[in-house]
């Protein structure tokens, strides 16, 4: 059994023989203004790991899409930051309020989305950053939760990465997280459905490598939501673990649930370091 | 009229009479090519933009006649010129009948 | 239960870079051009296209067209469906005779740009696109 997943990778992956094939040395500066830390020192807990640099996804993609995310006009998740604008000036709910009720604008926002996922004291939980918006609409708004991958969770998580861009994804790993972030390292290097495989045998074991036609990154978070010019939309943290975990032919577990949230909280500490990149653009 | 429709438009605030100024214009829409099935195997109905125009104090810049392979979310950059100041106006015609428009002012010293 | 020879050749057939679709629109291209030009010659090269040479994924290729003196530059996907992308029209406040844009295409083809000079002639220049099937991110 387990030989025949291993001729399916071997099958898969294809060493380096392509143009596009190494990740690039290009520098991402925003607009002219904002560079952005796309490669940095791998974090003192995966020091022991194959991963040698950590690498933002920014790197593995081909000129052209890397260009879509140097200016914000060029940038087509940029309207969906305008879109979770109206939404931030948006009465909804039994109190009367709108986000910005309460957070005036969404430069209050700034530092927020380098640190997420969380510990929520009072909640007595790790938050990821689309629970606390939920969490802040049904408890402090009286409104309706947003779907947890849907359009305007992400139009909403956009805006708020947009505050944070440029900043250093910083995670806790220790503390009052530490058992949901040992669960997601245990998530990480599990391997799971027919193909057999973990998170790490492709994005810690062959980042840089070619499978079939994609370059593979090293599956950082620190873009999310990003326009994807595949669904040509903005695709939430855990929309994306759910089809990963599809491509691998696994039942996948539930966007919003434990699990998700134990993985987002452990990818996100791999990219400890990098730059939040707002709505980042990928295929 | 299609939901959710928004553009996003770059031309800069001032320029100097005679310039040519760059711009960039988004618009967030489906453009539902015809070429789709549902899950039932039907075949979703075409719904596109099919038009976009730039016009500067009345005058075209650039008129675009688009079909289904413009990508969703239809983008487009192009120069313009800035003889004195005035109003870019711009014009989305959707296959519905909806039109969108955006416009933008600049300064020419 | 290991793969045969033969299974793992068909693997490694299926992960060939480009996918070659059938073109049904090849006539239907020419057609367009036809239409375009009113059946004038058309001379070859003059026409500034900008595309990938490897599209990272077909359902957004970015690409520009050019043309010194053009009025108009009408853009076709020979391997679509239907081979009509866009037909850019510069008007008297154009700054050049340029534009961008990003489009769909269904396969690896030929994208063609025609232009329509300001003295009545045409020109055209076309480009392969190889538009891939990706790995685990479709």
């Amino acid at each position: 059994m387990k030989f025949k997943a291993l001729t399916a990778i071997a099958a898969l992956i294809v060493a380096p023989g392509l143009a596009m094939a190494d990740p690039d040395d290009d520098t991402m500066i925003i607009n002219g203004e904002v560079e952005m830390i796309t490669k940095t020192a791998v974090p003192e807990h995966m020091s022991d790991t194959a991963v040698s640099e950590l690498m933002s996804g920014w790197h593995f993609r081909s000129d052209e899409t890397q260009a879509l995310q140097m200016d914000d006009f060029d940038n087509p998740g940029m309207i969906f930051v305008d879109e979770g604008m109206a939404q931030w000036e948006t009465v909804e709910g039994t109190e009367g309020n709108s986000c910005a009720s309460c957070h005036e604008d969404p430069s209050s926002m700034k530092g927020v989305r380098a640190v997420y996922p969380k510990w929520n004291e009072d909640a007595g939980e790790v938050r990821t950053l689309a629970m606390q918006i939920n969490a802040c609409r049904t408890e402090n708004m009286g409104a309706e939760p947003y779907k947890y991958t849907g359009g305007e969770m992400a139009n909403m998580e956009a805006l708020i990465a947009l505050q944070s861009r440029g900043m250093p994804i910083n995670v806790a790993t220790d503390g009052p997280v530490a058992d949901v972030w040992e669960q997601g390292k245990e998530l990480y290097y599990t391997r799971t459905g027919q193909l057999e495989l973990s998170c790490a045998n492709c994005h810690e074991d062959n980042y840089g490598n070619m499978i079939r036609a994609d370059h593979l990154s090293q599956g950082q978070i620190n873009g999310f939501p990003t326009y994807r010019l595949k669904n040509a939309k903005l695709n939430t943290v855990h929309a994306r673990f759910k089809g990963c975990v599809r491509d691998t032919r696994a039942e996948t577990f539930k966007p919003g649930g434990p699990e998700f949230t134990a993985l987002e909280l452990y990818v996100a500490s791999r990219g400890n370091g990098l730059s939040v990149e707002g709505p980042s653009v990928r295929n | 009229m299609a939901k959710g429709v928004r553009p996003r438009v770059k031309v800069p605030k001032s320029a100097s009479a005679g310039d040519v100024i760059t711009i960039k214009c988004l618009i967030s829409h489906k453009m539902e090519s015809g070429q789709r099935k549902d899950k039932d195997g039907n075949k979703i109905p075409r719904s596109i933009i099919n038009n976009f125009t730039c016009t500067f104090n009345g005058e075209t810049v650039i008129d675009v006649k688009m079909e289904p392979a413009i990508s969703t979310n239809p983008y487009f950059e192009f120069d313009a010129k800035v003889p004195e100041s005035g109003e870019f106006k711009f014009v989305w015609n959707d296959d519905d009948g909806s039109v969108y428009e955006e416009t933008k002012a600049i300064e020419a010293a | 239960m290991e793969f045969t020879r033969r299974e793992t050749l068909a693997v490694g057939a299926a992960a060939v870079v480009a996918t070659a679709l059938p073109l049904p629109a090849l006539a239907s291209t020419d057609d367009a051009i036809a239409a375009f030009t009113g059946g004038a010659d058309v001379a070859d090269g003059g026409v500034d296209l900008d595309a990938p040479e490897i599209a990272e994924n077909g359902n957004t290729v970015p690409i520009e067209v050019g043309a010194e003196g053009a009025v108009s530059i009408m853009v076709l996907a020979a391997g679509n469906p239907t081979p009509g992308v866009a037909t850019f029209n510069f008007g008297p406040m154009a700054g050049a005779t340029r534009a961008k844009t990003r489009i769909r295409l269904a396969g690896t083809q030929d994208v063609v740009a025609v232009a329509k000079m300001a003295d009545g002639s045409f020109a055209k220049t076309s480009k392969t696109v190889k538009v891939t099937i990706g790995g685990c991110g479709g």
